[in-house]
């Protein structure tokens, strides 16, 4: 019985491997950090991967003599106060040996860090014509991606083409923001004052219609949490043609559909050209996202799929998806409000479209 | 028992004379005058224990916001506030106050003195927090609580992004609660260097106190940073300085570097508490010495001192540079070194001993365990370029709950049914305790392993919500469960403690075969401690008292320090109690004053605060030890 | 009030047990107020260290003038450096007459470190008047508003200092002192020293270090 009593606490062990067999039942979603898409990317992972294995390693020879101690040496806790153990003080040779132990494993650790770490710096020196710059600016609680190159202004969705080295320069409007896509690589702080560089290579291949996830990794209160962005890597072909439609006369163009009409109108009249540009059509605040070829967008605010519904929802209600975001509620719930909204909506989403019939665009 | 009251001949209690010195030792008076380390000791842990429910309640809130995506059940500013507040209170004013209640209240018993150095300056400290805390938690009820979070990133806490009054009280609550660890800090450093029994040599010291002199050393050195980054934030709110204002060429990530230098070894002042209370509960409930007793101690002597190397990775991510980012992860991951040498040296104590499996031991094995994830995880922090994914995500709030919880306050939790029976005289339930413990650990782990998951499947940390497409969203369900199976833990630790200190088993002496000279006191603790100031002649002095046979069979040189032989002064009064005093609790009213005074800019607050302040000074300095004397009831094993 | 005994009328707001005659056992012969003052002389070189590091970090960044090099006059401060130097000198003077039980000499030392004391500050203040009459203040720049927190802060260290060494002048005519007062008067002594070397520092790093290279 003894033995049984003993062993009660030896219960815990396979309870406790219930918890690594969490990681074989999490599915990877677009944050994760394991599947990811550029070369610097794979180099965190494999560290990461490193530090993992032997940490394991450790947990498991430490758990391992642990548990075989607590259930060896354990007696009933009425246990005969006479009864007493060997008396040991320590033991040199055993103190020098656990001590050279951790050495080691650091000293595994340390080289391909600092190596990886000055070997990124270096890289991160070498620069080529044909790279991408992207100026990115954090705002409370939205992204600004500016291409100084290609006199491009976008917001909340980063298009870079995959194959060819992208460069971030990243700046701060007002607080900290931190610039992390996770499937890219790891992150990096906006800090006012500061040129903070950020560079990555999507792989060939990488281009895909469902665009990677982004989100501030720093506290910048409010919306903060809602602060997400999407980076779209396209193919060649498909970058040409989004810069050719981001900078080309199609953006002085609007369809003369009445409903398309009606929705230019009120946007100005609800004030929404006030904040908003549109290139070609209005001239609103640089402090507030640019919608240009906003039709062309898979996201709504950075959150939700771009659909008329989910827009419609945004522009009725902003607190909705992005709770403390400063974007005002224009409606006072008025008569034909809705239908304002709606083509508000409809002149949204043929911003950078082709223009479509009338009978197909009406509602 | 025989109690003088005689004033002291040679100390007419003259006084600055504003107040009638106190006498009382019952009632309200007797605990806002004490100058009793034993009692200032159990406001500090009474006072930790509210606070940790406080910060546990705020921890739920957050918690359930956070249930499944999309949830909008507390507003983005107050969830905020609650992870702001949350930090804060456990850090400042759970945690801190907790392990101060352990050095108050044992200190002096372990090195076999009657109080610390300087009693009035502890009350001084501990009324100091007290103001300090009531500062911080004011906020709530006036205009809404700081929203920065704990570490309060420049620029967020300027007047342009942070109006109102928030971020102010977050200074001042906090310099408060500086002030009061600086003072405990000086106090506890002179205590333990100076007051130590005759022949207990530094190396002949428990554990636990020596934790407590490198956490007391951290303090003092650490502190200022805070302080002065405050001061300087102040001056930038106040006055309208530059030093973190951007658009005068200030940086903020000197704000980040000032705090971090501060916060680094402020992890250490919390985690080292808890490594000494192990270092003595596993010694007792092994029935056998600490493995390896000097290198236990420079271990955390060397973890104290490195802390004050690694900083900086706290901000990889900020683009100091390949060169700072390299020698910082290194530092930071030989800091692994000495910590694993304590945990073999704990599992070298536990090899070959009789392991009693009582309720502090539980906590203390619990300790070990989660440490060790917790460390291990840390140190995959470490390695700059791969903790640029993993910073600011939930790996990271797995990380340090897993030091901080399953560290600390297991390791707080393992001291308190330990020693506890002292202050009460008392036993607790081992049926309940071991149910708290189980209750606490599965709830824990529960809460925070699938976090290392959330983390690294890019869920942020300081979130009000986060997105549906993570696949996280189960990951959060079970945490949330988790965290109300923990509450319910501390939820039964608090119903049974309460019911165990008014009817528990009593118990006059010793209740765990203890080793320490602490044990040798009847319980409760007399008021004078020791009937006679005992003699060191052994570590683990207790032990070997009982059990002089195995006395000389290690630990050589012992006999050499049994000759210093140190006669108390006892003259025909008894022992010396010193009188009680008003003006600590006096002058940190005073402080108060002077920062709701500048809180709220009103100029004559902070003048009448400050007179306050010095009139108590001198009226402290001049009024004398004053006090009576007391005849020991005669129990001690030293009889 | 004459009626105190030895031992507690004392201007240190610290108290400590052994001097009432019940002499409890000590571990080391150093007194406990005097390592208390050493911890917290520890402690103050972080403070002063964190603000010291503050205005190295901040140093030329200033965006607008005035800059150091306009304002600062090392003749100046150079005299005001000397007195509180020799403030520290007739500090030891009134240490060892009170050790030796001269009160008439510890008093005349003790006003002289206090006058002395209160010479530097009168330069301080004159200083930052000056200061700010050239266009100097806090909100200036990050010149005046590191310069100023930081000698700010020593100059509130120095009125602190005279404030103690004053109510060790004012007891000697309240209460007989005798040398067995001599521990505290070393324990203020200590402090009043410490924030003397401080001084040094900043002046070399604030002031001196400003002018190298620059022919006077």
């Amino acid at each position: 019985m003894k033995f049984f009593k003993r062993l009660s606490l030896a219960r815990i062990i396979p309870a406790l491997l219930l918890f690594p067999l969490l990681a074989g039942c999490t599915e990877m979603g677009p944050g994760t950090t394991f599947d990811v898409k550029t070369s610097i990317g794979r180099q965190q992972l494999d560290l990461f991967m490193l530090t993992f294995w032997l940490g394991l390693v450790v947990i498991i020879l430490v758990f391992a003599v642990f548990f075989f101690v607590i259930i060896r040496y354990r007696v009933s806790d009425d246990h005969d106060k006479s009864d007493i153990p060997a008396q040991t003080h320590g033991h040199t040779g055993l103190e020098i040996g656990w001590t050279i132990l951790p050495i080691i494993l650091v000293i595994i650790m340390v080289v391909p860090t600092v190596r990886l770490t000055m070997l990124q710096e270096a890289e991160s020196a070498r620069t080529a014509d044909n790279d991408i710059v992207v100026n990115v600016t954090g705002y409370q609680w939205w992204w600004k991606f500016e291409y100084p190159e290609l006199g491009i202004t976008t917001a909340n969705e980063l298009h870079i083409p995959e194959g060819k080295r992208a460069t971030f320069n990243l700046q701060s409007a007002d607080v900290l923001h931190s610039f992390w896509v996770p499937q890219m690589a790891g992150k990096k702080d906006l800090i006012p004052g500061q040129d903070n560089v950020l560079w990555f290579i999507p792989d060939e291949g990488s281009a895909k219609d469902e665009p990677y996830y982004g989100h501030c990794a720093e506290l910048c209160l409010g919306a903060h949490a809602y602060m997400r962005f999407r980076v779209k890597v396209d193919t060649a072909e498909e970058f040409d043609a989004w810069v050719a439609g981001m900078q080309g006369a199609s953006l002085q163009k609007v369809s003369a559909d009445p409903l398309i009409q009606k929705g230019k109108l009120a946007y100005v009249q609800k004030g929404c050209a006030g904040c908003h540009t549109v290139q070609g059509q209005h001239v609103g605040n640089p402090r507030y996202p640019d919608l240009t070829n906003y039709g062309q967008r898979s996201i709504v605010a950075g959150l939700e799929p771009n659909t008329p519904e989910n827009l419609a929802t945004w522009i009725r209600d902003p607190q909705i998806y992005k709770p403390g975001n400063y974007m005002p509620t224009l409606w006072s719930g008025a008569e034909g409000e809705e239908e304002q909204i709606d083509a508000i909506v409809a002149y949204l989403h043929s911003l950078g479209m082709p223009d479509v019939s009338q009978a197909s665009v009406q509602r | 028992m025989a109690i003088s009251r005689k004033p002291v001949s040679q100390a007419p209690d003259f006084s600055g004379g504003l107040f009638k010195r106190p006498t009382s030792s019952r009632g309200l008076v007797s605990w806002l005058t004490t100058i009793d380390h034993k009692r200032i000791g159990i406001l500090y842990f009474v006072s930790g224990i509210f606070f940790f429910l406080i910060g546990g309640i705020e921890a739920l809130i957050i918690r359930t916001q956070l249930t499944t995506s999309g949830l909008n059940i507390i507003s983005p500013d107050l969830y905020n506030q609650m992870f702001t507040m949350h930090g804060t209170t456990m850090i400042f004013l759970a945690v801190m106050p907790m392990s101060a209640g352990f050095f108050n209240y044992l200190t002096p018993l372990m090195i076999g003195a009657r109080d610390v150095a300087f009693p009035r300056l502890n009350s001084f400290s501990y009324w100091t927090f007290f103001f300090g805390a009531v500062t911080l938690n004011a906020s709530w009820f006036l205009g809404g609580a700081p929203d920065v979070g704990w570490f309060a990133y420049s620029p967020l806490t300027s007047t342009t992004y942070s109006p109102g009054l928030a971020v102010d009280f977050w200074i001042f609550g906090l310099q408060m609660l500086g002030l009061a660890s600086l003072l405990a800090g000086f106090n506890f450093i002179v205590t333990i260097i100076n007051m130590r029994a005759p022949g207990m040599t530094m190396f002949k010291m428990p554990v636990f106190v020596w934790m407590t002199l490198v956490v007391q050393f951290l303090v003092i050195l650490a502190f200022p940073a805070i302080t002065i980054a405050l001061v300087e934030l102040m001056m930038d709110r106040q006055f309208g300085t530059g030093f973190f204002n951007p658009e005068m060429g200030g940086m903020p990530i000197f704000w980040q570097h000032l705090f971090w230098v501060f916060g680094h070894p402020e992890v250490y002042i919390l985690i080292l508490p808890a490594m000494g209370i192990v270092s003595e509960v596993l010694p007792t409930f092994s029935r056998k010495p600490l493995f390896g007793y000097p290198v236990v101690v420079m271990s955390g002597a060397l973890i104290g001192l490195m802390g004050f190397a690694v900083w900086s990775h706290h901000m990889f991510t900020t683009g100091m540079g390949a060169v700072a980012n390299a020698a910082f992860a290194a530092t930071t991951m030989t800091i692994a070194i000495p910590t694993g040498v304590k945990i073999f040296n704990w599992i070298g104590t536990l090899w070959g001993g009789k392991i009693r499996m009582t309720t502090p031991m539980l906590f203390a094995l619990g300790f070990i365990f989660m440490f060790t994830v917790g460390g291990v995880s840390g140190v995959m922090h470490s390695a700059a370029p791969a903790d640029a994914q993993q910073s600011d995500t939930y790996f990271v709030v797995a990380h340090f709950h897993y030091v901080l919880i399953g560290g600390s306050i297991f390791g707080l939790f393992s001291g308190f049914y330990y020693w506890a029976p002292m202050v009460t005289g008392r036993m607790f339930s081992e049926k309940w305790g071991k149910i708290v413990f189980w209750t606490m650990f599965w709830g824990f782990n529960i809460t925070f392993f699938p976090m290392h998951f959330a983390g690294l499947n890019g869920q942020a940390r300081r979130t009000h919500s986060y997105s549906a497409e993570l696949g996280v969203d189960w990951l959060n369900t079970l945490a949330t469960i988790g965290s109300y199976i923990l509450a319910i833990g501390v939820g039964i630790f608090v119903v049974h403690v309460i019911r165990d200190i008014i009817n528990g088993q009593k118990v006059d002496k010793d209740p765990w075969d203890g080793r320490t000279i602490e044990w040798t006191i009847p319980l409760p603790t007399p008021v004078y401690n020791f009937d006679k100031i005992p003699t060191v002649t052994h570590r683990d002095q207790h032990w070997f008292d009982k059990h002089p046979e195995l006395a000389h069979s290690h630990e050589h040189g012992a006999d050499a320090a049994s000759h210093e032989h140190v006669e108390e002064h006892h003259d025909e009064h008894g022992i010396h109690l010193p009188g009680q005093s008003w003006y600590p609790f006096i002058m940190s009213f005073g402080l108060f004053i002077v920062v709701f005074g500048g809180l709220y800019s009103s100029l004559l607050m902070v003048i009448i605060g400050f007179l306050i302040v010095f009139v108590g000074c001198y009226a402290w300095a001049f009024e004398g030890i004053g006090g009576r004397h007391i005849q020991p009831k005669g129990q001690s094993w030293y009889q | 009030m004459v009626s105190v005994a030895h031992g507690h009328g004392n201007t240190s707001a610290h108290d400590a047990h052994h001097d009432e005659g019940h002499s409890e056992h000590r571990s080391t012969p150093v007194d406990d107020k005097k390592i208390l003052m050493w911890a917290f002389l520890a402690s103050d070189c972080m403070f002063f260290g964190s603000l010291i590091v503050t205005y190295l970090v901040y140093k030329g960044r200033s965006l607008v003038g005035p800059y150091p090099i306009d304002v600062l006059d090392i003749p100046l401060t150079t005299v005001s450096t000397f007195v509180l130097l020799m403030s520290s000198f007739l500090m030891v003077l009134a240490l060892d007459s009170l050790k030796h039980n001269d009160i008439p000499k510890f008093r005349l030392w003790t006003a002289g470190v206090c006058l002395f004391g209160s010479i530097f500050l009168g330069f301080q203040v004159y200083e930052f008047s000056h200061f700010v009459d050239l266009g100097l203040t806090l909100q200036q720049n990050l010149f005046g508003t590191t310069f100023f927190t930081l000698t700010g802060t020593h100059g509130i260290h120095v009125t602190l200092g005279v404030v103690w060494l004053l109510s060790f002048l004012i007891t000697s005519y309240v209460r007989p002192m005798t040398s067995k007062d001599a521990v505290y008067l070393e324990v203020a002594g200590l402090y009043w020293h410490f924030v003397d070397i401080v001084w040094i520092v900043i002046f070399t790093v604030v002031y001196l270090i400003e002018f190298i290279g620059i022919p006077a």
